[in-house]
């Protein structure tokens, strides 16, 4: 017998549960306030009472426990690294460890404010230089900025660097090269500050090939924007090449660090002649992705890019640490305050924990892991490029597709199996994707599971596709209509009548 | 290593499968020349107690509101935060689930989401909110730029008293594409001079962008600001950096803003030394196709369940690329749901009592403080929990007179206003006691 009774994934006790809006009663509460120590004035009298609102209308009366009982259970329908395997390629769902919760919640991190004179502030300030060494050293960069808030933050303060930086030298271009592999935040980020995106194509190996960056590249070209490896899990094995192409015409060479988890302490992306590079603490450094952040996004560039970095900056001092604004040809600032301070607790507390030697086993089982997978899985699923890959493997719906199963079949029915689906539909150069990263720290019984799980659904697509095609049948809710979210926008709560 | 369970054998067994003899043979693909061959120069491993240690003694160099009596705010501020918040935020489920691509096995984030969503519209006042956005200042800065999109215009009409940051922000942004900004000053009541800002906008002017309250903790009258800035039309942005006082002030949405952002981060996430923080986002229906960052809709599922899922995608990079509305992609999920769970706690009467606790200790100590020699308030109009205090000496000088005391007295606000370099910002959240704020009092009466 197949299917996923004999795998993995169970049906515990699933709660029904409303909105919290639909709960609770009148003059019920769930906050406590110590009493007032000084005059109670009314409000009317210190504000005018033109100014001052009525209560809040909607706003729910709930107890303490109601509220602990009500995220509890929608927390049940979520599926994370916790629960299970989560090989949702580009995002390293590695696992995301215990005690670096614990050290980033220390009362000296967390109720330090960010306008702490330094002096005050000497142990975040340290954290936060030590972490900018290791991420240099990691990079192979000379200077990193922690101030970014996201992956796609980070692009978007790269590319204004560079932009600065083709400014000063009174040389503004217009154009920034793309492979069309590479994940929409980078022309996202480009288009923000007014470049010209240029489309790249990947060769027959899927890499890019010098020849055609060579063709593509003029003195109007400000940057070349790489992923590698790159979204195929395929290391751009002419990186260093393709880089001298472009330095030979005054362009600058930017990494999308999304995977940097393949490569740490093997090769250095400072050594291939990259200029800048984002590193996303949400991935490779075990920040946990909490359903869409936070996240932060260092940007990690060569020395010549350095004066142009957003201020403020964390600098060694003759008697300790400082924050440092005074850089007159910085980009500015792309947020408030110094960092995501608390997600870098976290790196950092990841990075000691693995020291390097931990780092490179990390990157080493993560592509030991991809290509067990990738070879395991190659004769069920149609590979589009057979060739060794680093920390993820894509395959696609090809052979699937013959039985009329798609992608997203196969996804969904992933769910009836314990899994989480990989990433679909992505990159836009595989029709029917299905990216696979399975990260260094799942056990090899894990992916066994997963495996056989993947050959199930392939021989179910041949043998019941109406089975598959009708996943998920095991989670609380079927498929959404997203056709119909998105032409009747329902985008919050109103009370009834 | 104890996060990495692939054993030797494990290892040989896979590679075996692989038909690989090394795990040196799966990076063949790397040139010689671009190996590295040596080992990285970072600390070598840390046992978990070895960690929880240096952490602890790094964290103890720092002044911790708790232990120190703290009077800063420009735009984090020290709220209580309910217990239940960290319990429920560190359930795996929510901690360690990816922003919900795939929405059957994710109900959990896109309720949470929709909630927070609602709890934004009803405190602002506003009809949409998105999912969350960085934080405060990155947030006005997409406002900005949506307006430009909106109105085809380029020019920013900026009040001087919206958090100096954001500004420096918002320029950063805004520099790329080519858009002017004009600041407009405030008057002797420490809010925006109204006149001022009839002048400032012009018919080309995108949007008006003010903080409520603002970076001197001054109550705006928004209605008049918004007439000025719609009878031009331009559209009205209004900066939320403290959301606790929209417990007592009127929500933006009911003095015709167009859009509000903010920082969410007083809504009992903590400090952090400044982040991770949470950036709001809200504005009218008609704008909706307009907005950056994720969206969570409702909808049905096959058997017509309710569920929610992401929607109005073709808005985002991911499918738009180069034409998005914005590139934000990883947001703030988690911290939204802090924001969540603190706002469903407090309730509109926790929410009330805190804003006029704040209220109402801010007030005394602008009292107290402002009558004592050589010193002052600098403005004359209404405040929420933070004012300006004029000082006859140097503020740099009283502030270190204070550390001795383990007092932090304010910030400094010649380090943004030259004109104000005789001022300090003070601000008093509920987590001030009396004893706390007399105690400020008695030192800065020794330091006269």
């Amino acid at each position: 017998m197949s299917g996923p009774e004999r795998t993995v994934g169970t049906q515990g006790l699933v709660f029904e549960e409303p909105l919290i809006f639909e709960q609770g009663s009148p003059g019920r509460v769930g906050f406590s306030l110590p009493p007032c120590d000084v005059p109670q004035k009314k409000a009317e009298t210190l504000i005018p009472p033109h100014l001052l609102r009525g209560e809040i209308p909607g706003l729910p009366e709930v107890s303490e426990g109601e509220v602990v009982r009500h995220y509890t259970r929608i927390s049940q329908w979520n599926f994370g690294i916790d629960l299970g395997f989560y090989p949702l390629g580009s995002c390293t769902m590695k696992y995301n460890p215990r005690v670096n919760e614990d050290v980033a919640r220390l009362p000296g991190f967390a109720k330090a404010h960010p306008y702490l004179p330094d002096e005050l502030a000497q142990g975040a300030l340290q954290l936060l230089w030590e972490l900018e060494q290791y991420l240099a050293e990691v990079s192979g960069l000379d200077r990193v900025s922690l101030h970014p808030s996201a992956g796609a933050h980070g692009e978007l303060t790269g590319v204004m660097m560079i932009r600065a930086y083709h400014q000063s030298k009174g040389d503004p271009r217009r154009k920034i090269l793309i492979p069309e592999s590479a994940h929409g935040t980078n022309p996202a980020s480009s288009a923000l500050c007014g470049y010209q995106v240029v489309p790249i194509k990947s060769g027959p190996l899927g890499v890019v090939e010098p020849q055609v960056v060579a063709e593509a590249m003029d003195d109007e070209v400000a940057a070349i924007m790489l992923t590698n490896p790159n979204t195929l899990g395929l290391f751009e094995e002419h990186i260093a090449e393709i880089a001298e192409i472009v330095h030979r015409k005054g362009g600058q060479v930017y990494c999308d660090g999304a995977n940097l988890n393949a490569i740490m302490g093997i090769t250095r992306p400072g050594d291939w002649g990259v200029d800048v590079i984002h590193v996303n603490l949400h991935k490779t450094f075990s920040q946990p992705h909490g359903g869409g952040g936070p996240g932060a996004g260092p940007v990690a560039v060569r020395n010549h890019l350095a004066p142009f970095m957003p201020v403020p900056t964390v600098e060694k001092t003759q008697t300790g640490f400082a924050l440092d604004s005074d850089r007159p040809q910085s980009i500015g600032r792309v947020r408030s305050f110094a960092a995501s301070f608390g997600v870098m607790v976290r790196s950092y507390a990841y990075i000691r924990s693995l020291g390097p030697d931990g780092l490179k086993l990390a990157a080493e089982t993560a592509v030991l892991n991809a290509n067990y997978i990738m070879n395991r899985l190659k004769a069920d699923y149609h590979l589009p490029y057979d060739r060794v890959c680093k920390h993820e493997c894509v395959f696609s719906d090809a052979e699937q597709l013959k039985n009329d199963v798609k992608t997203l079949d196969i996804a969904k029915r992933l769910m009836d199996y314990g899994f989480h689906p990989p990433t679909i539909y992505f990159p836009l150069i595989v029709p029917g994707a299905l990216m696979i990263e399975p990260t260094e720290t799942e056990s090899k019984e894990t992916l066994d599971q997963f495996i056989a799980a993947m050959k199930a659904i392939a021989r179910e697509a041949k043998e019941q596709p109406d089975l598959v095609r009708a996943a998920p049948h095991k989670p609380r809710i079927s498929r959404l209509d997203e056709t119909r979210a998105a032409r009747q926008p329902v985008l919050r709560w109103k009370p009834k009548g | 290593m104890r996060y990495i369970p692939i054993t030797e054998q494990d290892r040989r067994q896979m590679l075996e499968a692989i038909g690989s003899g090394s795990v040196e043979d799966l990076f063949a693909d790397v040139p010689e020349t671009l190996r590295f061959r040596r080992a990285l120069r970072i600390p070598a491993a840390l046992s978990e107690a070895e960690l929880t240690k240096h952490l602890r003694v790094l964290s103890d160099r720092n002044a911790d509101a708790d232990r120190w009596s703290i009077f800063l705010g420009a735009g984090c501020y020290d709220h209580f935060s309910p217990a239940i918040i960290t319990h429920l935020i560190q359930r795996g489920e929510f901690l360690t689930a990816y922003t919900p691509y795939q929405p059957e096995i994710s109900q959990g984030t896109l309720q949470a989401l929709f909630e927070y969503q609602t709890l934004v519209c009803q405190l602002t006042g506003m009809e949409v909110s998105n999912a969350s956005m960085y934080e405060g200042a990155s947030a006005t800065a997409e406002g900005i730029l949506m307006a430009h999109r909106i109105t085809g215009r380029s020019e920013v009409v900026v009040a001087r008293t919206v958090h100096p940051e954001y500004r420096q922000v918002a320029r950063t942004y805004a520099a790329q594409l080519g858009l002017t900004f004009r600041e407009i000053g405030f008057t002797d009541a420490g809010t925006t001079d109204l006149e001022a800002v009839k002048q400032g906008l012009t018919p080309q002017a995108a949007c008006l962008v003010v903080q409520y309250p603002n970076f001197f903790g001054g109550v705006e009258d928004l209605a008049p600001l918004a007439e000025a800035a719609h009878a031009v039309g331009a559209l009205f942005v209004v900066c939320v950096a403290e959301p606790i006082a929209l417990g007592l002030l009127k929500p933006p949405g009911e003095c015709g803003a167009d859009i509000v952002t903010g920082e969410g981060q007083g809504l009992g996430t903590g400090m952090n030394y400044g982040g991770p923080a949470l950036g709001l986002f809200a504005t009218r229906e008609r704008f909706v196709r307009h907005m950056p960052g994720r969206l969570v809709g409702e909808t049905v599922d096959r058997q017509g369940r309710t569920g929610y899922v992401l929607t109005l995608a073709t808005r985002e990079q991911h499918i738009r690329r180069e034409k998005a509305t914005s590139n934000i992609c990883t947001s703030e999920s988690l911290i939204a749901l802090m924001g969540t769970i603190y706002l469903v706690s407090m309730g509109p009467q926790g929410l009330r009592a805190v804003a006029l606790q704040n209220l109402r200790k801010a007030a005394y100590a602008k009292e107290r403080l402002g009558s004592l020699e050589g010193l002052g308030a600098r403005f004359d109009g209404p405040t929420f929990n933070e004012f300006v205090l004029r000082t006859k000496k140097k503020p740099a000088a009283v502030l270190k007179r204070l550390l001795k005391r383990e007092i932090v007295g304010g910030l400094d606000l010649g380090r943004f206003y030259p004109e104000l370099k005789d001022c300090l910002l003070v601000c008093v959240t509920e987590q001030k006691s009396r004893e706390q704020i007399d105690a400020l009092a008695t030192a800065l009466g020794g330091v006269r």
